[in-house]
């Protein structure tokens, strides 16, 4: 199964790293250009996996993101170990935040990542134990059919 | 308009980026929020924020921003400064605040990123 990928790569993200939050995404975002991907998704993928970033260094000790890039699709998983998520439908409402003040003034934390990860996404999965973790799956459609 | 006119406008500062004032800028749009800039920011915008820190400059990378202007005289720290050099992204500071800034901006002419069809 695994030969059938393009690209599979792996990158830790640090929680509570500030200074750090987002290097993640800008490295994706230079390999989704480099390897072609359509501009259109790498915007999309590049916001999607930004937001998910923030969330892993603002509410999780750690994570790793893997990407994973077929022929037909984008695959973006978000794996953290932390507090996770108590109430999962609560977490995906708009304006929904337990952002701390220090969050705010990273320009984060007003309740807006989770549902615009789901609006980029074609598919978004969310999955959280509580006391445990978080896991984000977000996928593009590569060929034109699925497509948003 | 170009990016050296939006300078003359605001009397802003250049702080990097000074080869790249011939670009053509054809929408902004203001907020202290990257979120908000993440949600409604459109490649190609001119992003008006107050805030100052290396995330904004990562924002307007992700979005594909054309430059930033910060706002009532922010300037941005050590590690914004070196990363928008990094990839390509002038940043300008005015002392006119978010208000006055689009005001300004907009009576020019310039229309906002909510005004593209
Ligand atoms: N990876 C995560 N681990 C634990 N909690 C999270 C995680 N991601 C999101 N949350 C919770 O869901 C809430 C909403 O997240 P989000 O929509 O990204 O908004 P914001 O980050 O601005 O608060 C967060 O405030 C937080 O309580
Ligand atoms: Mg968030």
């Amino acid at each position: 199964m695994n030969d059938e990928y393009v690209l599979s790569q792996k990158f830790k993200i640090k929680g509570g790293d500030f200074s750090n939050a987002g290097r993640t995404s800008t490295s994706i975002k230079e390999i989704l250009k480099e390897i072609g991907i359509d501009p259109s998704i790498v915007i999309r993928a590049s916001i999607a996996v930004y937001e998910a970033e923030m969330n892993v260094v603002m509410y999780a000790n750690k994570g790793m993101v893997t990407l994973n890039i077929t022929p037909v699709k984008l695959h973006l998983k978000l794996e953290d170990e932390g507090q996770g998520i108590a109430d999962i439908d609560q977490a995906m409402k708009e304006g929904f935040s337990t952002a701390t003040h220090e969050m705010r003034e990273m320009g984060f934390g007003a309740g807006m990542g989770l549902p615009n990860i789901k609006k980029n996404a074609d598919r978004f999965k969310i999955a959280s134990r509580l006391g445990e973790g978080t896991t984000l799956d977000i996928i593009f459609c590569l060929n034109k059919t699925g497509n948003k | 308009m170009t990016l050296k006119e939006i300078k003359e406008i605001l009397r802003a500062d250049v702080i990097t980026g000074e080869d790249k004032l011939d670009i053509e800028i054809t929408f902004a749009g203001g907020s202290d929020l990257m979120s908000d800039v993440l949600a409604f920011g459109k490649p190609g915008i001119l992003l008006l924020t107050g805030l100052s820190n290396s995330q904004s400059v990562r924002t307007a990378n992700i979005i594909d921003a054309k430059a930033i202007v910060y706002v009532r005289g922010k300037r941005p720290d050590d590690e914004g400064v070196k990363l928008a050099k990094e990839h390509g992204i002038p940043l300008l500071s005015t002392k006119f605040m978010m208000y006055a800034t689009c005001g300004l901006l907009f009576s020019q002419g310039l229309p906002g990123v909510s005004d593209l069809s």
